[in-house]
């Protein structure tokens, strides 16, 4: 159980700050350092932990406290009384939350985004996240992708298996797919890591409400055209990116890439070289442990 | 106890005190300012060769200067033992790597004496991928100079950056660690492939099963089959090199349980062992961790005989150290001649000294306007935030994180330090108390 009375910032501000020392690591003279990233990698761990955990705490309250408004309205329909506006939120996460799909603790790329429910409301800022299949229009990930984003598998009900978020989320999203090396920018999207969108902060209830975005991500990037992929990606997420305001984003795209890019397995991204054994991650994609080592590795 | 400021209280880097810097550009591009320290002088090694005569320092611009200790003048007591310089030389240039895309730096991480044979001292310096061996002539009556000169170079067999090398008592072989592998070598050869390869190979076979980086290795002071490396989650090895070739299998592990009540977000990084040293006896470990020095009985392998708290204060301000990256400071860690005494350095130049018998321990400061020459050091104190301050106390929230004591030495039979802080390197000596009790 970690004790975080004595830390100043909160698990998210970690998560953020120990990404940028990641990114950085890879400018500073003398080549990527093993031993810090690593350490760093176990702090970013322990943030997640402390974050998933408060979500966890978060959602089950939500969900208590949207039982007892179900039993309210059931007792309401007996006695016609007008409904809140905030009933009527509650009970559209409540749906969000429940219906999703059951693979994957970390929104991916096919979920609502109720947070975009009326941003005045306090509620929204913690707003559930989930895939929604039963949207037409959602494109089924594929299962390989879940286990990349997947965090710990616990088994958890449905409900709870949807970290809360806050609204603060990434207005787009660039993804490269190594396969297609098609780049993806997704409006309105969220990263297969709450932690991410969290870390970034873009565009907080900037956008128009209530929107269903359809997200498409590519598979999670192996790097076995490393760089000059890497480096394509980055150029044309800057491209993408450029009529976005957020002076912050810039740095923050390039955070992202780096995480889709770090789904894959951490000695495709320590070497340098082209490496032919480095296969599409689809295969070598793993839990948590794996994500925050991969991030050690570049 | 007390140290006095030995003769010569400080010594200024090779290139000219930074107050007297003309404001040209140095080659490094930056503009020599009144307190702007240049980071090419900032002094990344220390160390004393068997005998104390000798004394090297290794900088981040790759330079190595070593200083002699001038015999002892009856006329002049106060000269006594002062430490000169005897020579100045390049000892590793900046370096790319363009198959990977590397800049390699040419910062001295560490520099080893060998015993002396002959006339000539010979030392082994290294950066983050290549070992050399110098030869350090004695300075003959006749000579102007020292030339010192590159016997060997011990290049392209490590992958990851080279932390610790250590000489073995044999004097023919010598280990280079890295953060995944330890290499044995033979100081005659130099080609990789008849060197020992690998006598520790910690790479997973999948690069996402790491957990832990080796921190630091040191051979046995007597034993030439013994070696100990530490880890990034505060264990140590030690390992046998006659049970077989690749010691994957350690003899002893040396690990303390951690306490589930204090776990935070930087558990990992704290616990992190930075450096670990044999005691001259053999019979004892001395590791550093972030906030800790522990001493270890090599029969002892659940818990540390005795733990000393550098700063304990900085416990609570790990989220801010974390913040600025002085959590991945490495600082090293000394015995004296006798092993009673370990000294360690901590931030605002300060530095610590326990003593194992009488359980004393004094906080000391290396800097110019806190010591005059030849004056007795005073012993400061760290007060906590808001807690009683006496008098020349000082508050962690005064403390300058910018000043830190990372590399610390001792003479190995008398009571003489030497201590790096940033660019500049002062020498205490205890003029009282010169024989090691």
């Amino acid at each position: 159980m970690i004790n975080t009375m004595e830390c100043a910032v909160d698990a998210q501000s970690l998560i953020s700050i120990s990404l940028m020392k990641i990114h950085n690591s890879r400018t500073q003279r003398g080549g990527i350092k093993l031993h810090k990233n690593l350490l760093v990698s176990y702090v970013l761990r322990n943030a997640r932990q402390v974050y998933i955990k408060e979500k966890y705490a978060e959602i089950y309250r939500m969900q208590q406290y949207e039982e007892v408004m179900t039993v309210c309205n059931e007792i309401q329909e007996l006695n016609p009384l007008e409904l809140d506006a905030e009933d009527a939120d509650d009970e559209e996460q409540a749906r969000a939350a429940c219906c999703g799909e059951e693979a994957s603790l970390c929104g991916t790329a096919c979920h609502r985004d109720a947070a975009q429910q009326p941003a005045a409301h306090g509620r929204a800022e913690s707003a559930l996240h989930g895939c929604s299949p039963l949207e037409d229009d959602h494109k089924e990930p594929e299962p390989s992708y879940y286990r990349s984003c997947c965090m710990e598998a616990s088994p958890v009900s449905h409900c709870d298996q949807f970290p809360a978020n806050s609204s603060a989320h990434c207005n787009k999203t660039t993804v490269l797919d190594l396969d297609t090396h098609v780049v993806t920018t997704v409006e309105n999207g969220y990263l297969h890591q709450d932690c991410c969108c969290d870390a970034l902060q873009c565009g907080q209830s900037a956008q128009s409400p209530a929107k269903k975005r359809k997200v498409e991500f590519g598979c999670c990037i192996s790097d076995v055209e490393e760089v000059s992929d890497f480096t394509a990606a980055r150029k044309r997420a800057k491209r993408e990116d450029c009529s976005y305001s957020n002076p912050d984003y810039t740095d923050t795209s390039n955070i992202s890439n780096l995480i889709s890019i770090f789904g894959s397995g951490f000695s495709g991204l320590l070497s340098r070289q082209a490496d032919l054994e480095q296969i599409c991650s689809k295969q070598v994609l793993a839990s948590l442990g794996a994500w925050t080592r991969a991030i050690v590795a570049f | 106890m007390a140290v006095r400021c030995g003769a010569l209280p400080e010594i200024a880097p090779p290139m000219g005190e930074d107050t007297d810097a003309t404001p040209t550009l140095n080659h490094r591009g930056f503009l020599p300012d009144h307190n702007y320290v240049t980071e090419a002088d900032i002094i990344s090694t220390v160390e004393f060769n068997h005998t104390g005569e000798l004394l090297a320092t290794g900088d981040k611009g790759g330079r190595v200067v070593i200083f002699q200790r001038e015999p002892e003048s009856k006329t002049e007591p106060f000269s006594q033992g002062e430490y000169n310089v005897y020579s100045t030389f390049q000892s590793h240039e900046p370096e790319f790597d363009y198959l990977k895309s590397l800049e390699i730096e040419e910062k001295i991480n560490k520099i080893r004496w060998l015993p002396q044979q002959n006339a000539a001292h010979f030392l082994l310096s290294t950066n983050d991928k290549t070992i050399k061996l110098w030869k350090v002539p004695v300075l003959m009556p006749m000579d102007l100079m020292v030339e010192v000169s590159p016997r060997r170079v011990f290049a392209n067999a490590h992958t990851y950056h080279v932390n610790s090398i250590s000489v073995n008592s044999d004097y023919e072989t010598y280990m280079s660690a890295d953060d995944l592998r330890i290499n044995l070598w033979h100081l005659d050869i130099t080609d990789r492939s008849f060197s020992i390869l690998y006598i520790v190979d910690i790479k997973p076979a999948n690069m996402e099963d790491l957990t832990e980086v080796i921190t630091a290795a040191e051979f046995h002071p007597h034993h030439c089959n013994l070696f100990v490396y530490s880890s990034s989650k505060g264990t140590l090895r030690l390992c046998d090199m006659r049970e077989a070739a690749l010691c994957d299998k350690h003899s002893k592990l040396f690990e303390e349980p951690e306490d589930p009540s204090a776990r935070s977000f930087f558990s990992e990084i704290i616990s992190s062992v930075s450096d670990v040293k044999f005691s001259h006896s053999g019979r004892y470990l001395l590791t550093r961790d972030y906030l800790t020095a522990k001493v270890w009985d090599l029969n002892m392998e659940s818990k540390p005989l005795e733990t000393y708290q550098v700063h304990d204060y900085l416990r609570s301000k790990l989220c801010s150290l974390y913040e600025n990256d002085c959590i991945f400071d490495k600082f090293e860690c000394a015995w004296n001649g006798s092993d009673s005494v370990i000294m360690t350095g901590a931030y605002n130049n300060f530095f610590r000294m326990f003593d194992r018998n009488t359980k004393r321990d004094v906080t000391l400061e290396a800097s110019r306007e806190s010591s005059k020459p030849r004056a007795v050091l005073k012993p400061r104190r760290v007060c906590a935030a808001g807690g009683k301050r006496r008098k020349d106390d000082i508050s962690v929230d005064s403390l300058d994180f910018t000043k830190k004591i990372l590399h610390t030495a001792w003479h190995p039979s008398e009571n003489i330090i030497a201590i790096a802080a940033t660019n500049n390197l002062y020498i205490f000596q205890d003029k009282l108390n010169s024989e090691m009790h």
